[in-house]
């Protein structure tokens, strides 16, 4: 498997602008199947994490994008046809409600579909882009799939000052310094429900920030 | 590529030669000394001494491609020391466009007006108009929380990372009669200033016991502080041949260079502590940031610039 050649570049440049330090606490890089999953404030956090994975893990890496914002137009283009990210429906963009997605099993199906046996994803449980001042409730998608693929490996990262590179409704970056820093990963445990096992991921997030 | 100056390959050569004794002196030191204690220090003075070939040999590069290899690897450096810097900043969401502007606009054109020789924009772009524009833009931008804190330290950015750093290569510029018009002196200038670090970082951790400032900066001595500016104003003395000084005007110029380099790594490193952090970056291996290499070179280029400018060019 290969990656298309704009990937490439375009990981190239994301890494330029924001000169990642990437780090693995208690972890390191492998091409088993995993869900990457991360904080998420800028529209940059998939392409630095995605190009801080080594070659042969990337070939085999996808996103998860939300299917409202990135399947129309110049988007869809980068995210399906580039980085062959899959698509899935969130509920429209009123998170205050914190209402769960119509059917969250489509989403959950769409995933199981783009990972097969032996692919991964990048993942952002929070489903929007946040301030980067707090990391948000995870949604439950995180916890349905796990549900379906018993003994899935969870590897989560913490990116820091990606949003002060692009914030959330800015189109042109600003150069900072920013930190990439991957834990140990985890998995559902057997009866964990799901309010424990969400907030153990959304900690195992947090707990990176400042190593 | 025009045909380079005499000088220039003799200077060059002794950086190699120093290169390659610094080699030879690490690699014994690394076999002579087993103390575990001191296993720390050699590891990071071997990557300091490799990091100091691979930075002679951009450096060099850059100079065999005249004014504009200069320009461009001075502007970078400028850019990759304002990142580091503002990524000490508690900016705000707000900052983000004036930010923009300093990094996409106002860089690029200070440096710009180096290469077009337009001395009297040169010296007050930044001084002047970027400094009226940073407050101006972020009034605009709305948010008033920190207001003064927020505009003084981009402009402080802007000034040090910037101005200060560009005026390395506006030595390019400076018309002296009967000298030739080359990247002699910024040679100079670069390896008096970086030779004195150097050789401050040597003669501290040879006899170092008086620390100057233990709060600001544990490293340095005044041992290291004496030591280190004396031979580097010898030094400097020594390679007149290269400047249009005579040797004692070298000696006097080596040491402004050598005093002021003292006080950028000093204020530069007030900053680091406030900030909490050891090194600006991790980009240069053993040294830390550009900003930790270049802290020095952003005091003493300008003052060396205008010393130059108003005794020597007519």
């Amino acid at each position: 498997m290969s990656t298309h050649p704009l990937a490439g570049v375009i990981a190239a440049l994301a890494r330029l602008i924001s000169g990642v330090q990437v780090q693995w606490v208690d972890s390191e890089p492998d091409t088993r199947q995993a869900v990457y999953f991360a904080n998420h404030s800028s529209h940059l956090d998939f392409v630095v994490l995605w190009s801080s994975l080594p070659f042969e893990v990337r070939a085999l890496t996808r996103p998860v994008a939300a299917q409202d914002y990135w399947s129309a137009g110049l988007r869809k283009a980068l995210a399906v046809n580039v980085f062959r990210a899959v698509l899935v429906a969130r509920h429209t963009a009123t998170c205050e409600t914190q209402q769960e997605p119509a059917d969250p099993h489509l989403a959950i199906e769409a995933m199981r579909e783009g990972m097969g046996e032996h692919e991964s994803l990048i993942l952002f449980p929070e489903g929007t882009r946040g301030t980067g001042d707090e990391v948000a409730a995870f949604k439950s998608g995180l916890y349905y799939l796990c549900q379906q693929r018993p003994g899935l490996r969870l590897v989560p990262a913490y990116l820091n000052n990606l949003n002060r590179i692009l914030p959330k409704g800015e189109v042109l970056p600003v150069p900072f310094l920013s930190r990439l820093t991957f834990g140990p990963a985890m998995t559902l445990e057997a009866g964990e429900s799901k309010p424990a096992f969400l907030a153990r991921a959304r900690e195992a997030v947090c707990r990176l920030k400042d190593l | 590529m025009k045909n380079l100056d005499p000088q220039l390959v003799w200077a060059f050569s002794g950086v190699l030669g120093l290169l390659t004794i610094s080699s030879l002196i690490g690699w014994i030191i690394r076999l002579a000394v087993k103390k575990p204690e001191a296993q720390a220090t050699i590891r990071n003075l071997n990557a300091r001494i490799g990091a100091w070939w691979v930075m002679s040999a951009i450096f060099g590069l850059t100079i065999v491609l005249g004014q504009a290899g200069s320009l461009v690897l001075f502007g970078l450096m400028s850019l990759l020391a304002l990142r580091e810097y503002v990524t000490l900043l508690p900016t705000r969401r707000a900052d983000h466009h004036t930010l923009f502007w300093a990094f996409f606009i106002i860089t690029p054109l200070q440096y710009v007006l180096i290469g077009i020789h337009w001395y009297g924009m040169f010296a007050i772009l930044i001084p002047v108009y970027a400094f009226l524009f940073v407050p101006t833009r972020l009034a605009i931008a709305g948010d008033t929380e920190l207001f003064l804190e927020r505009a003084s330290t981009i402009q402080w950015g802007l000034m040090v990372c910037i101005y200060c750093l560009s005026y390395a290569p506006a030595l390019l510029m400076l018309q002296i009669p009967g000298y030739a018009p080359d990247a002699k002196l910024l040679l100079y200038l670069v390896l008096v200033d970086q030779l004195s670090d150097v050789l401050q970082y040597v003669w501290g951790k040879l006899l170092g016991k008086h620390k100057i400032a233990p709060l600001v900066s544990p490293n340095k001595t005044w041992e290291g502080f004496i030591g280190g500016v004396a031979t580097a104003t010898l030094i400097g003395s020594a390679l007149w041949w290269m400047t249009p000084f005579r040797p004692w005007a070298a000696a006097v110029v080596s040491l402004a260079i050598t005093l002021m380099g003292f006080a950028g790594g000093l204020t530069m490193s007030a900053i680091k502590r406030d900030r909490g952090v050891k090194d600006y970056g991790t980009l240069i291996k053993g040294h830390g940031g550009i900003l930790d290499r270049m802290d020095s070179m952003c005091f003493a280029a300008p003052v060396f610039f205008h010393i130059v400018r108003y005794f020597y060019v007519r």
